[in-house]
């Protein structure tokens, strides 16, 4: 393994590791969180009915308010977010949901990006090796043929007589 | 990263001449914009595709389904309407708020509908969408009509039913099922058909 390969294998894998321990870390801070932050996680994740593209955790709405009530008086109740989440989707359909669910063709927006990143590390990768396949770099001025010297000579004599 | 030089050295080695170093380099650029272009352009497709839509325009999830209970304190009269005492009718369920403009053009709709069906087991009922009780009944003062209006406190009834806003018009069928839905202004002609079709639903059973 050549040097820029290593470095670039030692970057992807430095960003894998910082990116599991981020959901490492995301998942654990689930487990201690309060009533209020369930309440406002399922809240983030749901459209405000009655202003687009907002959520119903950031809507000044009446309705978003009114939700925000909702969510938390279910939680009390004992209702697992899941159950809150089908409760809205039964209602409004899957346009409620912020984040499309990640199922059929739904897949296509969170996969692309990815694919799109692997496929540029690919190529990008594919480019190192190709010029470093090339062995020592070619030299800025190739060495001229002996017929090119020649008529380089040539012409530089015909430049200096008429000087 | 200049990750496209050596590839067009390479091939100018080869050739030896300098004609094909710049059509290398003209075809190399084509491609470069061809990259860059055929996402831009696909996503102005998607775009363009996605933006004629109206977002709100979906079907109720709730058609065919039984239609959520509810017990509101009425605004016309005193005292509660429960769903459980309008099982067997059929009830118009209309959403709206007196500071909704299409709900003041649907009004004449809903008033002829229901005085046409009054008498046929079908009932009219408004339900306030964010909006204060007095503003309900000067709205009242101001248009008329009689059919019974209940006010929605912390609006659970809408969320419920799933309303975007005012006006939203439900039928629910006499079996309790949800039957069809309209949003925005409701016409009297969409009120008769569907009031008929849950009316012959109802006769069936």
């Amino acid at each position: 393994m050549s040097g820029r390969a290593r470095s670039v294998a030692l970057i992807a894998g430095a960003i894998v590791v910082v990116g599991l321990a981020a959901l490492l870390a995301s998942t654990r801070a689930g487990r201690t969180e309060s009533l209020a932050d369930r309440a406002h996680e399922i809240a983030a994740g749901l459209r405000c009915p009655v202003c687009l593209n907002l959520s119903v955790a950031d809507s000044p709405s009446r309705l978003a308010g009114e939700m925000r009530s909702e969510i938390a008086t279910r939680l009390r109740a004992g209702r697992s977010p899941e159950q809150i989440r089908a409760f809205f989707i039964d209602r409004y359909g899957e346009w409620i949901l912020l984040e499309p669910p990640r199922r059929g063709l739904n897949w296509v927006p969170w996969a692309v990006p990815v694919v799109a990143l692997v496929a540029g590390v690919a190529i990008w990768m594919t480019l190192i090796r190709r010029r470093r396949a090339g062995g020592e770099p070619e030299p800025a001025h190739p060495h001229p043929t002996r017929a090119e010297r020649e008529r380089i000579d040539r012409e530089l004599a015909d430049l200096q007589e008429p000087g | 990263m200049s990750t496209d030089a050596p590839p067009t050295e390479e091939r100018l080695e080869a050739d030896g001449t300098h004609e094909p170093a710049t059509s290398d380099r003209r075809r190399s650029r084509t491609r470069m914009i061809a990259i860059v272009l055929a996402p831009l352009v696909l996503f102005a497709l998607l775009l363009a595709s996605g933006l004629g839509k109206d977002p709100r325009a979906l079907p109720s999830e709730l058609i065919g389904k039984p239609a959520p209970e509810f017990s509101l304190p009425r605004l016309d009269a005193d005292g509660t309407i429960d769903s459980n005492d309008l099982s067997g009718q059929v009830v118009v369920l209309n959403f709206w708020a007196s500071w909704c403009l299409p709900c003041r053009q649907e009004h004449d709709d809903l008033d002829a509908a229901w005085n046409r069906y009054r008498e046929r087991g079908v009932v009219v009922l408004g339900v306030l969408f964010e909006d204060t009780p007095e503003g309900a009944m000067s709205f009242r003062q101001e248009l008329g009509g009689d059919w019974p209006i209940a006010d929605d406190p912390g609006s659970k009834t809408a969320i419920a039913y799933g309303v975007f806003g005012v006006p939203e018009t439900f039928v629910i069928a006499p079996d309790g099922t949800i039957a069809a839905k309209t949003t925005g202004a409701v016409t009297y002609e969409w009120l008769t058909d569907e009031i008929e079709a849950a009316l012959r639903k109802g006769n069936l059973e």
